[in-house]
């Protein structure tokens, strides 16, 4: 392979197309073309679509949830029963069949072929079956809540034994539908993301190095790499536990008496259980927060009108915390009964993150040091990003000092923090990234004032939810209690607490409606974007078509001769330059990647 | 300019709300204060950076907030800032860490001379063990549960024979003497929690955990479950007493042994043998 010189540096060097570009099948019929299609953008909008529709559901629990939390005894409706019911299948629904399916099936699919000039993935076939399977699998999640005795009320660890005995809901059935719903999510994620992995490693356009990759497909890539060597942890715990459910083998089950009875299974482990679901449940932290790391890069460089602070690090800062996340697992688990001596180093791995992860912080604000900031609906997702994952991640150094989790742990602190950290940050995202992107994909605007009225209320909201709840934790009140009921250590104010946080749960559970009203209002009624409104640098935004056509790119693809950060470049006429312009001859050009 | 004074907002809201919260930590009763010092660090390390990247991030949107005309700086990387900002990271990071690593030696390491008292965790109530007079627990096993036996110890281990059993009632604590607390569950994950004591564990069927904590401050205190232990998880309560030497003394002589309930349970079952006996004549 020879580098062809298309500039007067380094920024300029593209390396010659090494296979011949191909024309895609291109679908005819209506079917081929929005249902059973292969077109990665419209797998990316069934995705969405699915993930946010089963989100709704996990929404309303929450409410339910925080009714019979902050008003005890007011809602006669729901009862221990259904309150471990609604935890279970609101914090499973959320980290995996909505964050993770929307970042990775949905901004995924839609975002990594159009960021790196590609026509598709690389297997739209596998990647088809990804979403049918995927939608398989919430389709027999939500069934659960239709069988005899209800969903699972495991809570969402999903812990054996009580998961599978007596004494807890949906025992019998709810608890099958679960595990087989996952089975089926970790197959159907499998096809997708081994598209996404290998179309990033095969199908970049020519000039497209790693290292000018804009740091949303570092993220989703990362994260994706990182999904495909967590979840066969849950897959074969799930495996397990429902052997260990219908087969009467002790996997994790020791010898033990339910309700007064002896069960027959003997010898298993119930920590077991614990090391498998965390080896997959750590990662899966960064599953979410990684893509939405990359993206919010994008989000504010673009609309601070500024190169990304610091791109090299910001890169490895990703593979770093990617590759540190899969040995701190156990920070979960330090009073599970564990060797103690293992608190000492996965405490010490625990910490390390923090490294990497302050210097993406750092290089976020920085990126604004100096900037041309454009407080646009995306940037406010952005910045109001920053503040609940700082917030959500400093106090991850309270719970991943060994010690000083010890009285956390178990208690509404530690709710509060992963909410702030790992519910409200990348929802943050998620919703500035849909901001962001809309124009792309339906061609128009959102209604700005709609937009900024959903930010304010979501943000300012969750915000005065998550943050009081911390200290609801520090009085020691537990967390999974359907009834908090009269302790001593709990003053009453504790309780007033509680029902404000209930208030706010609702009015920020309502502004997410007029967010979905913006939505499908906009379609029809927003303005028109043009195919680049915010002036952007990537790949995605200089398609000939908006929204792209199939094989996104017409007849020829892009050619890209320099990084996705080139904003207010000195000298350039204009204040950002398409990562495929070719080279201008200024100065600041030569020294980039 | 609004956003930006709504940003600082947050950051100065959240120092006050701290500061002048009423929603604190319990009073300590136990010796673990060296977990509230490390915690009370945290807060001020942790609070000071969140203060600051708060209120940069809203500096930099009042100070660079766009105007007609304005041009963002092209500065891709800038080394020396980027390491210096590393190396203050890892410094506040170890000031974090180190503290917190020898407390925890200190919090898996028993002292020696150490009593013990065994938790027993079951849907859904709490059972206590203490070693008699020969200061050891015998052995148990699930497999010798029984309604005369709700524990399960071992009736040939003679080491278990003076254990003092309480099932069901409070659990009494000698103020100032140092305990390790073993635990153990018949079916599913507790956690045996007093929140005044700090320290906590979970109990798992099939082994034996411990944590360990010296009391030292006299009162009743609540005990809940803290692992999710299925549908009662949050009626599983319990009560514990810190008191005196003399008046645990008092409380420890009112308790019955193994051996004294294995007898009692055995004379109940001779009496009600000849009852059942004339009840079915036919045997």
């Amino acid at each position: 392979m020879t580098d062809i010189p298309m500039g007067d540096g380094p920024a300029g060097a593209v390396p010659a197309a090494e296979v011949p570009e191909v024309d895609l099948y291109h679908p005819h019929s209506w079917i081929t073309k929005y249902v059973f299609s292969q077109d990665a953008k419209v797998i990316a909008i069934q995705y969405s679509l699915t993930a946010l529709a089963i989100g709704m559901v996990a929404l309303v629990l929450s409410w339910l949830m925080r009714l019979q939390l902050g008003f005890p005894g007011l809602f006669s409706f729901i009862d221990a029963n259904m309150y471990l019911q609604f935890i279970t299948m609101h914090g499973m629904i959320m980290v995996v069949y909505l964050l993770t399916a929307l970042f990775l099936g949905g901004f995924g699919n839609y975002l990594i072929p159009l960021m790196v000039g590609a026509r598709d993935m690389v297997f739209p076939y596998a990647n088809m079956l990804s979403y049918w399977i995927y939608l398989l699998a919430v389709l027999v999640l939500a069934a659960s809540f239709f069988v005899p005795g209800g969903p699972t009320g495991a809570g969402w660890t999903l812990y054996p034994p009580q998961a599978i005995t007596a004494g807890t809901p949906g025992q019998e059935w709810g608890i099958v539908l679960m595990l087989v719903s996952l089975i089926l999510f970790i197959i159907g994620f499998t096809m997708g993301g081994l598209n996404y992995v290998v179309t990033v490693l095969q199908a970049r356009a020519r000039g497209m190095t790693l290292m000018r990759m804009p740091l949303t497909v570092w993220g989703i890539f990362t994260a994706t790499v990182m999904a495909l060597l967590a979840f066969p942890a849950l897959f074969v715990a799930s495996v397990m536990l429902l052997f260990d459910r219908l087969l009467g083998t002790s996997f994790f089950m020791p010898s033990l008496i339910s309700m007064g009875e002896r069960m027959a299974h003997r010898g298993g482990s119930p920590i077991l259980f614990q090391h498998l679901f965390w080896f997959f449940g750590h990662p899966e932290v960064y599953i979410v927060a990684l893509p939405a790391f990359g993206m919010v890069s994008d989000l504010i460089s673009t609309h601070a009108r500024k190169n990304i602070f610091g791109y090299r690090m910001m890169v490895w800062a990703i593979v770093g915390i990617g590759a540190l996340s899969f040995v701190v697992w156990a920070h979960h688990m330090y009073v599970s009964g564990m060797h103690p001596y293992f608190g000492f180093f996965f405490a010490t791995t625990t910490l390390i993150i923090a490294v990497p992860t302050a210097i993406k912080v750092y290089n976020w604000v920085l990126t604004l040091w100096r900037g041309d900031i454009h407080l646009t609906v995306p940037m406010l997702f952005a910045l109001g990003f920053i503040v609940t994952f700082v917030n959500g991640g400093l106090t991850g150094l309270f719970l991943g000092n060994v010690v000083v989790d010890v009285p956390l742990s178990d208690t509404m602190f530690v709710v509060a923090h992963f909410h702030m950290v790992m519910g409200v940050a990348p929802i943050m995202v998620v919703f500035g990234a849909i901001y962001h992107w809309y124009p792309k994909i339906t061609g128009r605007m959102f209604n700005d004032w709609l937009g900024k009225f959903h930010f304010w209320v979501t943000f300012l909201g969750a915000y005065a939810i998550f943050f009081p709840m911390h200290y609801l934790g520090l009085i020691g009140m537990p967390r999974r209690y359907h009834d908090i009921g009269q302790l001593s250590f709990v003053p009453d104010s504790a309780h007033t607490l509680n029902a404000f946080i209930s208030v706010m749960a609702l009015i920020v559970g309502f502004a997410q409606l007029v967010f979905l009203f913006n939505m499908v209002w906009s379609l029809r009624k927003g303005k028109e974007a043009g195919s680049n409104p915010w002036r952007a640098t990537t790949l995605e935004w200089q398609t000939p078509e908006t929204p792209p056509g199939h094989g996104n790119w017409g007849k020829e693809l892009p050619v890209v001769y320099r990084w996705a950060y080139d904003y207010s470049v000195p000298g350039a006429p204009e204040d950002f330059i398409p990562q495929n312009t070719p080279p201008l001859g200024l100065a600041a050009e030569g020294g980039h990647p | 300019m609004p956003t930006a004074i709504i940003l600082l907002l947050v950051a100065v809201g959240s120092v006050l709300f701290h500061i002048v919260s009423p929603w604190w930590w319990t009073p300590i009763a136990s010796n673990w204060s060296y977990i509230d010092h490390t915690l009370t660090a945290t807060f001020w390390i942790t609070g000071a950076v969140f203060f600051a990247v708060v209120a940069f991030m809203a500096y930099c949107i009042f100070r660079f907030r766009h105007v007609e005309g304005r041009k963002a700086d092209y500065e891709p990387e800038n080394r020396k800032l980027e390491s210096w900002l590393t190396v203050a990271t890892a410094i506040g990071v170890t000031a974090m860490l180190v503290p917190g690593l020898f407390v925890w030696h200190q919090f898996i390491t028993v002292p020696a001379g150490a009593a013990q008292v065994e938790v027993m965790g079951q849907q859904w109530r709490w059972s206590y063990r203490l070693p008699g007079a020969d200061g050891r627990l015998g052995t148990s096993d699930v497999q010798y549960i029984s309604a005369e036996n709700p524990l399960g110890l071992n009736p040939n281990d003679p080491n278990g024979k003076d254990d003092v059993i309480i099932d069901g009632g409070d659990l009494h604590f000698q103020i100032g003497r140092p305990i390790k607390v073993l635990l153990r569950s018949v079916d599913v994950l507790h956690n045996f929690y007093v929140p005044e004591f700090r320290a906590k564990m979970d109990m798992v069927p099939g082994s034996v955990t411990y944590f360990w904590f010296t009391p030292i401050r006299a009162g009743e205190f609540d005990v809940l479950c803290a692992e999710l232990c299925g549908l009662a998880h949050s009626q599983m309560r319990g009560k514990v007493i810190v008191e005196s030497a003399q008046a645990y003394n008092a409380w420890l002589a009112q308790q019955k042994t193994f051996a004294e309930m294995s007898a009692r349970s055995r004379t109940a079952a001779a009496e009600r043998q000849p009852d059942q006996e004339r009840a079915r004549p036919g045997r």
